[in-house]
């Protein structure tokens, strides 16, 4: 449910408090990642610290475990509940990679979940959920009795009514004839929505050739290190002064070797996550503009009923018909509705008109960061295969004088 | 904006220099340098090379003092500012496809090899001290009809190649001429030289590629081929003692059909064929060690010594193992054995460069192709640009665009001159087959030499049997006795031949040590000079791309977040 308290911005980690004390803040890290369980049960389970000074929270300092579905469960929650804002996205699920479990893997994974956390820690609304409280804070039996209930067969009553308003809304479509789907049409919105599709395709392609790149480099380093070796299995069979001039050759190719290894991981991690972590976050965008289509459909069908029912009250009024009474209470009961639908799909809307603001501001600083990074390693990626080569041409040099 | 239509075209370029080059990549560099070449080839007959675009004294390996700067000098600082030491390696190299290749002969000295080394594409050490040089050019291949009378209308085709040759030396007439020869021709002097050269190292000439012309396009396999005929016909030349061979000279010079005895030899042809079908069979159209002694290498030998011969040699196999010949010179044996270490090594690190050239392509193409897409990225955020922030980020996703392309652009410019020096690999695996060659001569002379001797060993046995039966019986034997007269006469003509087989023989054993002294000599200096053009240009090219990349980092230096 909303929540009614005054939207202070609380200060995370990344903001330093002037007073600590004074101050409010929040900040959270996902740490400690450890793998638990055998086989197909296997799963990873993180420390999530909290640290606050905000009176809500239980004490300046909070640790609890929490695995991936428990991750799941808070992005669902605050999913349903803050309807038009850009819920921070979780890394895939990835059943497959699960299995190898390695190091890399786990290690990327617990930082794309601490910018989950983080995320949410220092958004202006999201921070105040209660959701986030219980995931903070809640010890792992009562976490776990929510996960389940959650992803659990049985559906909550208030699912239950939507479901059964979308069939009825289905059915009132098909007998009024109303074939085409109610869509909102401002031209600024239909902007967005095509912005935002169009640029999915356009990330998932930098995102795809990003991987690649990865890859290369581990094949590039894999090539070095093959040569390497051959080359000094060829100085072996050389005399002098060749035979160790392929061999200071094989072994520089090797050391190079290593180094491309290790700037393959740095790509990964920080340039191939981020790219694939903006095109989540533009999933998610789409998540929300489904969520706005269904307000918007709601808010529409919902005016329509409305003003179906005043109709008929005012004939059944002029009738003096002894059904006025019954005609009365549903009209106000689904004029209350009405508005309340109304109410949601403007409030959406208010909020993507923030979130939006805030999203690109956000991916801006997030890609030049990342552009950085980037290019910095390659930089030094550089400079040391310029360095490592450059050492041997004295001794070559020597070698060929001789 | 971005030229991307320029970005286009050069991807498919990218794209077909690596598609050719699946093919082999070692034909690719001339393939695609051909345009240059021809260009190149006015320029050629400077022993200097035309290419290098800095003074001389900026290439530390011309001048020593300066060398001292790239490790003493300048105090370098861990942290990004600066990566450029002078003097760079970015500012020797050069401009792509550089081609120097064209001159076979030597340059002076020790000196201008080292010149030669940054941009030539065989790295060939000299070979001799003077300034005697011979270029060799195959160019412009014809149909031809055979002039033959033939039932099948329009007849047998066959292709001509136009073979140029420009030199000084004095054993030829002129100093520029041109034939016409069609394959058929260069094995005809291949053999010729088989002959006439045994126990030298000479380079194997082009297969024959049965199989190949069938499949391939009939274009591709008539280029292909040319390139192989230069190539080989440059070895030649690059030798010093075929270079001036009767042979080659007629070859490269006598106007209309080839005047030299073709290879009537048939069984000497079969053996070839059969030789090769091993390695067709096998799919190895590279050179491999297929170790086999053949009886007495060319024609014109004496078709029964040859089964003879074949007999003795029994053990013989396609898999090639020890012949039956036994050599009992063991540093012969261990010359051998390390020339077949060298040799598999030698494999084993040309297969490793070549995965390692690609290598290097993918990563240049994949850098361009992610450049491209951040490329459209940029354009697609600018159109449809609403906030400042929008804008911005467009801006640092050009920088990075361009960036990754103009880096896309060195790796692959890398990669072509990659190929140039570890082609020299790639050489030396022909020359190792014909140092077996030098080697299988020396065998197979002594294999003659052996059944010379066993062969009047069994006659001089023969001839005791006669005489002994023969005194026997009482007055002498009239037909036993001239039997004793006919083989004492073939005896006398056996021990004749014996021999000159030995002279032979002995003639071989000194032109194998000759040839291998200078091969080993010749190797080691192309080695020492592949790995220096190799670690120059990966040293230039990297200090390009850590330039670019500097470059971006100080762009978006805004963007730093480490600490401290």
């Amino acid at each position: 449910m909303e929540s009614t308290e005054q939207p202070r911005s609380i200060s995370g980690s990344m903001q330093s408090p002037r007073s600590p004390s004074l101050q409010p803040y929040l900040s959270v890290s996902v740490t400690d990642p450890v793998k638990l369980g055998n086989g197909v049960q296997a799963y990873i389970s993180y420390r999530v610290i909290t640290k606050t000074n905000l009176p809500e929270y239980q004490g300046p300092e909070k640790i609890v475990i929490r695995r991936y579905s428990d991750f799941v469960w808070l992005r669902d929650r605050l999913f349903e509940k803050y309807k038009g804002i850009f819920i921070p996205p979780l890394p895939e699920k990835s059943a497959v990679e699960k299995f190898r479990f390695s190091a890399e893997f786990i290690e990327m994974r617990r930082a794309a979940l601490d910018i989950f956390v983080n995320r949410i820690a220092l958004h202006p609304e999201l921070q105040h959920s209660e959701d986030l409280r219980t995931f903070l804070q809640a010890d792992e039996e009562t976490m776990d009795r929510f996960r389940f209930q959650e992803t659990g067969i049985f559906k909550k009553p208030a699912d239950l009514m939507q479901m059964f308003r979308d069939v009825q809304s289905k059915v009132s479509d098909a007998v009024l004839g109303k074939e085409k789907p109610v869509e909102e049409t401002t031209a600024a919105y239909e902007k967005l929505k095509h912005y935002i599709f169009e640029l999915e395709n356009h990330l998932a392609e930098a995102q795809k050739h990003a991987y690649r790149l990865v890859k290369r480099h581990r094949e590039l380093g894999q090539s070095l290190l093959d040569f390497g070796k051959a080359v000094k299995l060829l100085g072996a069979c050389e005399g002098e002064p060749t035979g160790k001039a392929f061999s200071d050759l094989g072994t520089k190719s090797e050391l190079l070797s290593i180094k491309l290894q290790k700037e393959a991981q740095q790509v990964l991690m920080n340039f191939e996550e981020p790219l694939k972590d903006y095109v989540r976050y533009v999933q998610s965008i789409k998540a929300t503009i489904a969520e706005r289509g269904t307000a918007f459909k709601q808010h529409c069908e919902l005016a329509e009923t409305t003003k179906l029912k005043e109709i008929n009250l005012d004939k059944l009024m002029l009738t003096r018909s002894d059904k006025v009474g019954e005609a009365e209470i549903e009209y106000r009961e689904i004029k209350a509705e009405s508005e309340e639908a109304t109410r949601r799909f403007e409030r959406i809307v208010t909020r993507m008109e923030e979130e939006i603001v805030r999203f690109q501001e956000q991916k801006t600083e997030e890609m030049g960061v990342a552009f950085h990074q980037f290019a910095k390693g390659q930089a030094r990626l550089a400079c040391s295969i310029a360095d490592a080569w450059k050492s041997l041409l004295p001794k070559l040099e020597a070698s060929s004088a001789v | 904006m971005m030229g991307s239509e320029n970005d286009q075209e050069s991807k498919e370029k990218m794209k077909s220099l690596f598609l050719r080059e699946e093919s082999d990549p070692f034909t690719r560099s001339d393939q695609s340098n051909s345009n240059y070449r021809s260009a190149m080839s006015t320029l050629s007959d400077s022993r200097h090379p035309s290419i290098v675009v800095t003074p001389a004294n900026s290439d530390p390996l011309f001048a020593p003092q300066s060398r001292s700067k790239p490790n003493g000098g300048s105090n370098r600082d861990s942290s990004s500012s600066s990566y450029l030491e002078p003097p760079s390696y970015a500012d020797v190299i050069f401009s792509p496809f550089d081609d120097n290749s064209e001159i076979n002969g030597s340059d002076d000295g020790g000196g201008s090899s080292r010149h030669s080394q940054s941009s030539d594409s065989l790295s060939r050490s000299p070979s001799s001290l003077t300034s005697d040089y011979i270029k060799i050019t195959v160019s412009s291949p014809q149909k031809e009809q055979e002039s033959t009378n033939s039932m099948i209308p329009g007849g047998n085709t066959y292709v001509t190649y136009q073979i140029t040759t420009r030199t000084n030396l004095s054993e030829y007439n002129g100093s520029e001429f041109s034939v016409r020869r069609r394959f058929r021709d260069v094995v005809t002097l291949a053999d010729r030289l088989a002959e006439s050269y045994r126990g030298f190292c000479i380079p194997p000439r082009p297969d024959k590629s049965v199989v190949e012309s069938q499949v391939m396009q009939k274009q591709e396999f008539v280029e292909q081929r040319r390139v192989a005929l230069e190539k080989y016909l440059r070895r030649l030349g690059s030798h010093p003692v075929i270079r001036k061979s009767d042979e080659l000279k007629v070859f490269l010079q006598a106007q209309g059909k080839l005047p030299l005895a073709t290879s009537t030899d048939v069984a000497s042809r079969m053996l070839d064929g059969a030789v090769k079908l091993p390695r067709q069979l096998f799919g190895d159209a590279s050179s491999s060690s297929v170790e086999v002694v053949q009886p007495a290498r060319g024609g014109g030998r004496d078709f029964l010594r040859l089964f003879k011969e074949l007999r003795q040699s029994v053990s013989n196999d396609w898999g090639g193992v020890k012949p039956a010949v036994v050599e009992e010179d063991k540093e012969f044996l261990e010359k051998k054995e390390k020339m077949y270490d060298l040799e598999q090594q030698i494999i084993n690190a040309s297969q490793q460069a070549e995965s390692l050239v690609k290598a290097q392509q993918d990563m240049g193409e994949t850098m361009g192709e992610l450049g491209l897409a951040f490329i459209k990225l940029t354009k697609f955020e600018n159109e449809e640009a609403v906030f400042n922030s929008q804008r911005v980020r467009a801006n640092d996703m050009k920088n990075l665009a361009t960036s990754a392309v103009k880096a896309s652009r060195f790796y692959r410019e890398l990669n072509s001159q990659t190929v140039k020096h570890l082609d020299t690999l790639h050489d030396y695996l022909g020359l190792m087959m014909a140092v077996q060659g030098a080697f299988a001569d020396r065998s197979s002379a002594l294999l003659t030499v052996q059944t010379l001797l066993s062969e009047i060993s069994s006659l001089e046995g023969r001839a005791e049997k006669l005489e002994a039966a023969s005194a026997k019986v009482f007055g002498g034997d009239k037909s036993r006795i001239k039997k004793i007269e006919e083989l004492k006469e073939t005896i006398k003509v056996t021990k004749d031949s014996k021999n000159v087989a030995i002279r032979e023989y002995e003639q071989i054993k000194e032109n194998n040590w000759c040839e291998v002294e200078r091969l080993d000599r010749e190797r080691r200096a192309d080695f020492l000079n592949m790995m220096k053009g190799f670690v120059v240009s990966q040293v230039g090219y990297a200090e390009k791309i850590a330039n670019v990349w500097t470059k971006v980092a100080e762009e978006t230096s805004q963007y730093n977040r480490e600490s401290s």
